[in-house]
C-alpha cells in the first residue's frame, strides 16, 4: 500500500464516520399520532420528548383544523383523511383547538 | 293547536308536538305569545284576512362539495329544494341562505350554488356565511362574492314591506372551547341599526349558528347572543332564523320566536343523540324527508310571522 492510497483510505474513513454521525443526529424521533374522530382529538392530551413530530389525521366526514391557541402552529383545513404534522423542538405546553369547531380542544406537552 | 301560558317558552310536551309538526310540514302563527300550529293541509282553512303581505323562503346548509355517504348528491337535493320553492303556491319575494353554502369554501363550490339558484323563480338571495364558507382566509373570498354593501365581516340590514331584516355573522374569530361569536363591533352596529326603528316594527334576524343555546356541548349556540337579543327586547315581534344544526327546531321566548331550518344537504343527529354532531346517515329513501326548506309568511296587522317547514319529499 502506497502512502498515497493510505491517505485516501483514511480520508474516506473519516468521511464515512462523519456521514454516519450526521445521519445519527438527524434521525427524527418516531412520529406521535393524534386522530381526529367524532369531533374529538384523541388523545386529547399527549406528552412527547422535544424533537417529536406530531401527526394529526382527520378521520371525520367533516373538515377540521389544528390551531395553536398561542399561535405557535396552524394547519390548513384538513378534509377527510388529510394529515397535518408539526415538530416540537422546545419544551412547554401547547394547547390547540379546531378553529371551525372550537369546542374541540387538545394539548401537547413537550418535555 | 295548543296554547302556552308561560313566558319562558314552550313546555316539553308542546315542544315535542311542535317538533312532530316540523318534520311533516307545519304552519306556525304566534300571537301575543301564544303559539298556534296548523298542519300544511289546514292552510286553506286559515282565518280570513290572512293574505300574506310578504312571503320569503329560507334555505340553509347546502354544503356544495360534500360527497360522503350521508349524501353523495348534494347538488341533486339542492335542485329539489329549488323545485319545491318554485312549486310554492305564492312565489316568495326573496330567499335567505343561512350559511354553509359550501363544504370547503372553494370558488367552484360557490359557483355551483349560484348556478343552481339561477333556476329559482325567486331571484333575490340574501346570504350570511357559515363556518364552512370562511375556512381559509377569514372570509375574505366570501365577502368579495356576497359582501357588497355589508359591514364588518358581512353583516347588514334591509327593509321589506315594513319588516326589518338583520343578517348577522357569528362564525368568525371563534375562541378555543367557545361557541359562535358576534363580537363587540357587530353588537355596537346592531345597537345603532335598531335605534331608529319603532318598537312595533317586526324584526327578522338571520344568522348561521343558532342565537339560542340549542346544545352548547356541540357548539350549538352563540356566546354573546344575549347581548344582541337584549337590544331587541323592546320590539313586539322578533323572529330569529338560523341554520347550522341541520334539523328544524323552534322555541318561543316572550316576543321572540327562534327557528332553525333543515339542511338541503345532509341531516345531523338530535342534540346528544349521537357521540358527535357529524353527518347522520339515513336510508336513501328517507334522506329527502329529513332535508327541507322553510317558508315564512308575514301578514300585515297580524303582528305575527308564519313559519312553514317543508321536507324535500313527503312522508310516504
Amino acid at each position: 500500500m502506497t502512502s498515497q492510497t493510505m491517505r485516501t483510505t483514511a480520508v474516506i474513513g473519516v468521511l464515512v464516520a462523519l456521514c454516519a454521525g450526521i445521519a445519527l443526529a438527524a434521525q427524527p424521533k418516531p412520529a406521535a399520532e393524534i386522530k381526529i374522530d367524532n369531533f374529538t382529538f384523541a388523545p386529547a392530551e399527549m406528552k412527547v420528548p422535544a424533537g417529536t413530530t406530531v401527526v394529526w389525521t382527520n378521520r371525520d366526514d367533516i373538515p377540521h383544523t389544528v390551531v395553536s391557541t398561542d399561535k405557535v402552529f396552524k394547519s390548513k383545513v384538513l378534509d377527510s383523511d388529510e394529515k397535518y404534522s408539526f415538530t416540537f423542538t422546545t419544551a412547554g405546553t401547547y394547547p390547540y383547538f379546531c378553529s371551525i369547531h372550537p369546542k374541540m380542544i387538545g394539548k401537547v406537552i413537550v418535555e | 293547536m295548543f296554547n302556552n301560558e308561560h313566558d319562558d317558552g314552550v313546555d316539553r310536551r308542546g315542544f315535542l308536538r311542535c317538533m312532530a309538526w316540523a318534520g311533516t310540514g307545519a304552519f306556525f302563527m304566534v300571537e301575543g305569545g301564544i303559539l298556534k300550529s296548523y298542519s300544511l293541509s289546514a292552510l286553506p282553512k286559515l282565518p280570513p284576512g290572512s293574505a300574506a303581505s310578504l312571503s320569503f323562503v329560507q334555505i340553509s346548509d347546502s354544503h356544495m362539495g360534500f360527497s360522503k355517504a350521508a349524501n353523495p348528491d348534494v347538488v341533486g337535493t339542492l335542485q329539489t329544494a329549488v323545485d319545491r320553492i318554485n312549486a310554492l303556491p305564492t312565489a316568495p319575494e326573496f330567499m335567505l341562505h343561512t350559511g354553509d353554502i359550501t363544504h370547503l369554501s372553494k370558488p367552484a363550490e360557490f359557483d355551483t350554488l349560484d348556478q343552481i339558484l339561477k333556476s329559482a323563480r325567486t331571484k333575490d338571495v340574501f346570504f350570511v356565511p357559515g363556518e364552512h364558507d370562511v375556512l381559509e382566509d377569514d372570509g375574505k373570498y366570501y365577502l368579495e362574492r356576497y359582501g357588497r354593501g355589508t359591514k364588518g365581516a358581512g353583516w347588514y340590514s334591509f327593509d321589506k314591506q315594513g319588516v326589518h331584516f338583520i343578517g348577522l355573522v357569528n362564525v368568525l374569530n371563534l375562541k378555543a372551547g367557545g361557541l359562535g361569536t358576534l363580537g363587540p363591533e357587530q353588537i355596537a352596529w346592531l345597537k345603532d341599526d335598531v335605534k331608529r326603528l319603532k318598537h312595533s316594527t317586526p324584526i327578522v334576524v338571520f344568522a348561521h349558528i343558532p342565537l339560542w343555546s340549542v346544545y352548547p356541548d356541540w357548539g350549538w349556540g352563540t356566546e354573546d347572543a344575549a347581548q344582541a337579543l337584549a337590544l331587541l327586547k323592546p320590539f313586539g315581534s322578533v323572529t330569529v332564523l338560523n341554520g347550522h344544526i341541520h334539523q328544524t327546531m323552534q322555541k318561543i321566548e316572550g316576543n321572540v320566536t327562534f327557528h332553525t331550518a333543515a339542511s338541503t344537504a345532509f341531516p345531523q343527529p338530535a342534540p346528544g343523540a349521537a357521540s358527535s354532531p357529524g353527518p347522520m346517515q339515513v336510508p336513501a329513501d328517507r334522506l329527502r324527508r329529513v332535508l327541507g326548506i322553510t317558508d315564512v309568511i308575514y301578514v300585515r296587522g297580524k303582528h305575527a310571522l308564519g313559519i312553514i317547514d317543508s321536507p324535500l319529499a313527503e312522508q310516504s
